[in-house]
Parts: structure tokens; sequence; C-alpha cells
């Protein structure tokens, strides 16, 4: 009773050499349920080359789920705001290039996407703990980090800009 | 013919019926302490591991949020362990050539799964499910206890039934906003009953004590 003939995850069984009951994925195959393959939302690539375009409408929403995920899997290295100088990297990570510097800016959306996807340089891949979806609210908000850097008093809907100007002028 | 009980026996039989109820009582009790001591629940008790992983050094130290980790988490039912990946993306450049993770470094190489020695198992007839918990605003300490100050994992409640019943009976009373899931410093004093019932109202709390909930 304690211990019933199936299997939890992760258990240990004999059947396979490997000793593992949860079985990795067939590379190339779609679980069921999981979406009709995309390429633009799966790959992050539009014939072939790197997206230019988000494959969703960017909302509220989309942002905020970016924020959340990107402080979970990202803050530890490329820290909350996005200049490359996370906990880790002072324990002796290599450091991250900072997102404000000019050539990841003009970066398309589809290259931070692959960078999530595929890794880059000593940067290993997230793609085991990031749901498509996830990545490109990521991306997003990666861009409304880099927007926030750059930022002019334009940019801001005009109530806002008068409380800002109020507290410059304390 | 001589009496074969002296009359010293009343006092003995009666002694020995008393104590033999008394001795019953004490058997049960022993019994009973023995279930509940930390020798059967492995409540306190550190566990060995392949690799001294310490949740105060990643959690505390580096800030890491559980979901880093324990990915799945909050779609479903187990709560998931990293893969050896995960490890690597961090000390393929942190304590690279440290001895101590040896263990993680040749379990990449050949592609063979770290053996953790489970902590929590509870047996195989109840179902417990993590997602439920999380969305509905039940923290991680709350059942872990601070997992942020082990150096190794261990256990910091029974897994009882008796402990699950408990707070299903009033799940009100251990519930927290859910953005503080997954928060290691959350402080329970610092909700008020109202405020608390007024959760427990917007996230639709019930009490579910029917058999067939965890024996399904
Ligand atoms: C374990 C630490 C770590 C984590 C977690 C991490 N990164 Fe990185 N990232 C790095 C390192 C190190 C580099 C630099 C790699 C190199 O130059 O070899 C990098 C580089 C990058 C680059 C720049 C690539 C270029 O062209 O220079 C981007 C974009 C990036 N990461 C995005 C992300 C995003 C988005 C996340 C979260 C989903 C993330 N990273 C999570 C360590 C990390
Ligand atoms: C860097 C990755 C990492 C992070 C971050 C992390 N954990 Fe873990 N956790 C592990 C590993 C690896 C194990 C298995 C080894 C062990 O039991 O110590 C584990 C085991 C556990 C276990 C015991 C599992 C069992 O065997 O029953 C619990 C409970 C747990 N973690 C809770 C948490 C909580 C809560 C957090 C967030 C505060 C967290 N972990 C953050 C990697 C992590
Ligand atoms: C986000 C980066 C990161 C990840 C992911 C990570 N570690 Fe670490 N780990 C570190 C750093 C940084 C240190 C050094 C800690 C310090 O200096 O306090 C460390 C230290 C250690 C140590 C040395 C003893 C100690 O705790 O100080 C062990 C063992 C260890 N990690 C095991 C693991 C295992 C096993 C995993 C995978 C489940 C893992 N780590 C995942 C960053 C990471
Ligand atoms: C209501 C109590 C409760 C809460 C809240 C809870 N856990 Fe658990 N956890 C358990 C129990 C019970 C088990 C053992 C499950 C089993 O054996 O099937 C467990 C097992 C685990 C394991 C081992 C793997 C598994 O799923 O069996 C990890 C890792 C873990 N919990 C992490 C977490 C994290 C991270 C959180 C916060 C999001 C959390 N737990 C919240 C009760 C809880
Ligand atoms: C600290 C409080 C707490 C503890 C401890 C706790 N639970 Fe729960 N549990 C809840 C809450 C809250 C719910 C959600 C009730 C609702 O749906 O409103 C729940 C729901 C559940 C469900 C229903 C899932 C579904 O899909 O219907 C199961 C199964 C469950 N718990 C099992 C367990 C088991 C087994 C234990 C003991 C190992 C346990 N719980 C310990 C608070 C707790
Ligand atoms: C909230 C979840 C939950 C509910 C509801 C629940 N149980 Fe349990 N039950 C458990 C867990 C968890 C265990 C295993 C405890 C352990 O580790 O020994 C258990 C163990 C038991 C056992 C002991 C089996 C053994 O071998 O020790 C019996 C019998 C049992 N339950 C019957 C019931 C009955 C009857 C009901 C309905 C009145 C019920 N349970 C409701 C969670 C639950």
């Amino acid at each position: 009773m304690h211990d019933q003939p199936r299997f939890e995850p992760l258990e240990r069984t004999t059947l396979f050499a490997d000793g593992r009951a949860s079985r990795p994925r067939v590379p190339g195959t779609i679980a069921r349920g999981e979406r009709v393959y995309d390429a633009h939302l799966v790959e992050g690539k539009v014939d072939g080359a790197l997206a230019t375009t988000f494959p969703m409408p960017i909302t509220a929403e989309v942002l905020a789920r970016g924020r959340q995920r990107y402080d979970i899997f990202c803050s530890a290295c490329h820290d909350r705001a996005g200049t490359g100088e996370g906990l880790v990297v002072k324990r002796g990570l290599k450091q991250p290039p900072s997102f404000h510097v000019e050539r990841l800016r003009q970066a398309p959306p589809g290259y931070v996407y692959d960078v999530i996807t595929r890794g880059f340089g000593a940067m290993y891949d997230l793609s085991d703990k990031l749901a498509p979806a996830d990545r490109w609210a990521i991306v997003a908000y990666v861009r409304a980090l880099q927007r926030s850097q750059n930022a002019s008093l334009a940019d801001v809907s005009a109530a806002v800009r008068e409380r800002l100007l109020a507290e410059a002028k304390k | 013919m001589a009496q074969i009980f002296h009359p010293s026996f009343n006092t003995l039989s009666k002694v020995s019926i008393f104590g033999a109820v008394f001795f019953l009582g004490a058997a049960v009790f022993a019994w009973d302490s023995l279930l509940r001591s930390s020798y059967n629940t492995q409540v306190d008790v550190a566990r060995e591991q392949p690799v001294p992983f310490s949740h105060k050094h990643h959690v505390q130290g580096l800030g890491l949020d559980c979901r880093f980790c324990h990915t799945s988490v909050e779609e479903s039912a187990f709560a998931g362990i990293p893969p050896t990946k995960t490890c690597m993306g961090c000390h393929s450049l942190v304590w690279k050539d440290a001895p101590i993770l040896e263990p993680v470094r040749e379990s990449y190489r050949s592609d063979r799964p770290i053996e953790w020695t489970r902590v929590h198992d509870l047996p195989d007839f109840a179902y417990f499910d993590h997602s439920i918990h999380v969305a509905k605003g039940i923290g991680c300490t709350t059942c872990h206890g601070q997992v942020n100050e082990m150096p190794l994992m261990w256990r910091t409640e029974t897994l009882n039934m008796d402990w699950c019943l408990a707070c299903h009976r009033n799940p009100s009373a251990n519930v927290r906003p859910r953005e503080r899931v997954f928060d290691v410093d959350w402080d329970p004093a610092s909700l008020t009953d109202e405020e608390r019932a007024g959760l427990a109202a917007q996230y639709h709390l019930k009490s579910m004590l029917n058999c067939s909930t965890c024996h399904r």
C-alpha cells in the first residue's frame, strides 16, 4: 500500500538502462494539447530569419507576466534592471553584457528570444523551464527595461509628468 | 487440605489487574510516542544527499526563487526537482573545479540524473497536489518551514493525516496573498483575522475533509 506498483515522477525503474521512470522527451515530438506548430511562436523565426515582431499582442498582463518570469529566471545573473550585475556574477560568473548597450537595444525581439531558447556563449538555454509564450513575455519586458533606461519626460502621460515635475522640484 | 493461595495473593492479584491496565496504557503511550517521534516521522532530521546542496546558500545567499529550480510547482501536483543542467548553468563557471561538485559534473557528462534522497514522501495511497495549494495562497514555508536556513533539507512537519486535516478544517488560518506564496520571509502575524477572512473569501477557500479528496 505504501509503495504501489506505479511510478511517481522521477522514481527509479529497472525497465530502462538509465534508471529513469520519467522518460526524457523524444526530440522533434509534440505533446498532446500542445499548440499546433508555429515557427514564429516556437522558433522565434519568420521565413528562417530572426523575428522582428512579437507573435502576440503586448498587453499589460503580458508585461506583468514577463516581469515576474524575468525576476525568477534572469535576475540572478542579469539583475533586476538588466545591467548584468546579478548576485551570481558577484560570486564569479562571467559578467553578461548590459541590456542597455546599443547593440542589444538594436537587436530584434527574435534575438533575445533566440538567446533564451538556444543559449549564448557561457549562458545555458532556459527552454526547459520556460514555455514559448513566457519567453516572449520576458522579451517584451526586456524591451520595456531597455526603454526605461532611455526614457524622456515626453514618454509619460500628462498626469504622471506633473507629479514627476513636482517631485523633482522638492 | 492446605490453601493453595496464601492470603497475600489477594493483594497481588489486585495489583496485577491494575498493573496490567497500567502496563497496557503505558505500552500504547510508548507506541504512540514512538510513532510521533522524530525517529519515525523524520521531522528535523537532515538527510544525507549525494551532493551537499544548500538551500541556505542558494535561496538566502543568492536570492534564487523556488521556481528557478522547482519549475512545475505552480502547474502540477509534483513540484519538480531540477535537472543537472540547471546546476551546470552556474557551476560550469562558478566553483567549476570544486571536488564536492564532482558528482554534478559526472552526472552532466554521463547524462545520468543525480539520485537525490527524498525528504518528503507520502505513501502512494494519499494524493497531494502542489498547484492547488499555491493557487489558493498557501505558502511554501507553511508546510516546508524556513528552507532558506537549511544547509541540508529536512522536514518540519510530520505529513501525518492529522496534520493535513488540521489545516483543511480551517484553511483560512494559513492563507496569505498569492504573490507572497514564494516569499520565505513572510510573517503570518502580519495579517489580521479580518484580512485573512477577506483573502479566504476572495480565493473561495473551502474546507475539504472528504476522504476522497486525498484517497482517490
Ligand atoms: C546563470 C546565469 C544567467 C541566467 C539565469 C541568464 N543569463 Fe543571460 N547571460 C548570462 C551570461 C554569462 C551571458 C554572457 C554570455 C557570453 O557572452 O558568453 C548572458 C548573455 C545574455 C544576452 C546577451 C547575448 C549577447 O548577444 O551578448 C541576453 C540577451 C541574455 N543573456 C538574456 C537572458 C534572459 C532573457 C534571461 C532569462 C530568461 C537570461 N539571460 C538568464 C548569464 C545568464
Ligand atoms: C538552485 C536550485 C534550487 C532552488 C532555488 C530551490 N531548491 Fe529546493 N531543492 C533543490 C534540489 C536540488 C533539491 C533536492 C536535494 C535536497 O533535498 O536537498 C531540493 C529539494 C527541496 C525540497 C525537498 C524535496 C524532497 O525530497 O522532499 C523542498 C521541500 C524544497 N526543495 C523546497 C524549496 C523551496 C520552498 C524553495 C524556495 C524558497 C526552493 N526549494 C528553492 C534545488 C533548489
Ligand atoms: C544561479 C546560479 C546557481 C545555480 C543554478 C546553482 N548554484 Fe550552486 N552555487 C552557486 C554559487 C554562486 C555558489 C557559491 C556560494 C557562495 O559563495 O556562498 C554555489 C555553491 C554550491 C555548492 C558549494 C557549497 C555551498 O553551498 O556553498 C554546492 C555543493 C552547490 N552549489 C550545488 C549546486 C547544485 C547541486 C545545484 C543544482 C541543483 C546548484 N548548485 C545550482 C550558484 C548556483
Ligand atoms: C500544503 C502543504 C505544502 C505546501 C504549501 C507546499 N508543499 Fe511541497 N510538499 C508537500 C508534501 C506533502 C510533499 C510530499 C508529496 C508526495 O510525497 O507526494 C511535498 C513535496 C515537495 C517537493 C518534492 C517533490 C514533490 O513534489 O514530491 C518539493 C521540491 C516541494 N515540495 C517544494 C515546494 C515548494 C517550492 C512549495 C511552494 C510553492 C511547496 N512545496 C509548497 C507539502 C506542501
Ligand atoms: C496549511 C494548509 C494546508 C495543509 C497543511 C494541507 N492542505 Fe491540502 N488544501 C489546502 C487548501 C487551502 C486547499 C484548497 C481548498 C479549496 O479548493 O478551496 C487544499 C486542497 C487540497 C486538495 C484538493 C485538490 C483538488 O484538486 O481537489 C488535496 C488533494 C489536498 N489539499 C491534499 C492535502 C494533503 C494530502 C495534505 C497533507 C499531506 C494537505 N493537503 C495539507 C490547505 C492545506
Ligand atoms: C487532507 C487529506 C486527507 C483526507 C481528507 C483524508 N486523509 Fe487519510 N491520510 C492522508 C494522508 C496524507 C495519510 C498518510 C499519513 C502517513 O504518512 O502515514 C493518510 C492515511 C490514512 C490511513 C492510514 C493508513 C495506514 O496505513 O496508516 C487511513 C486508514 C485513512 N487515511 C483513512 C481516511 C479516511 C477514512 C478519511 C475520511 C474520513 C481520510 N483518510 C481523509 C490524508 C487524508
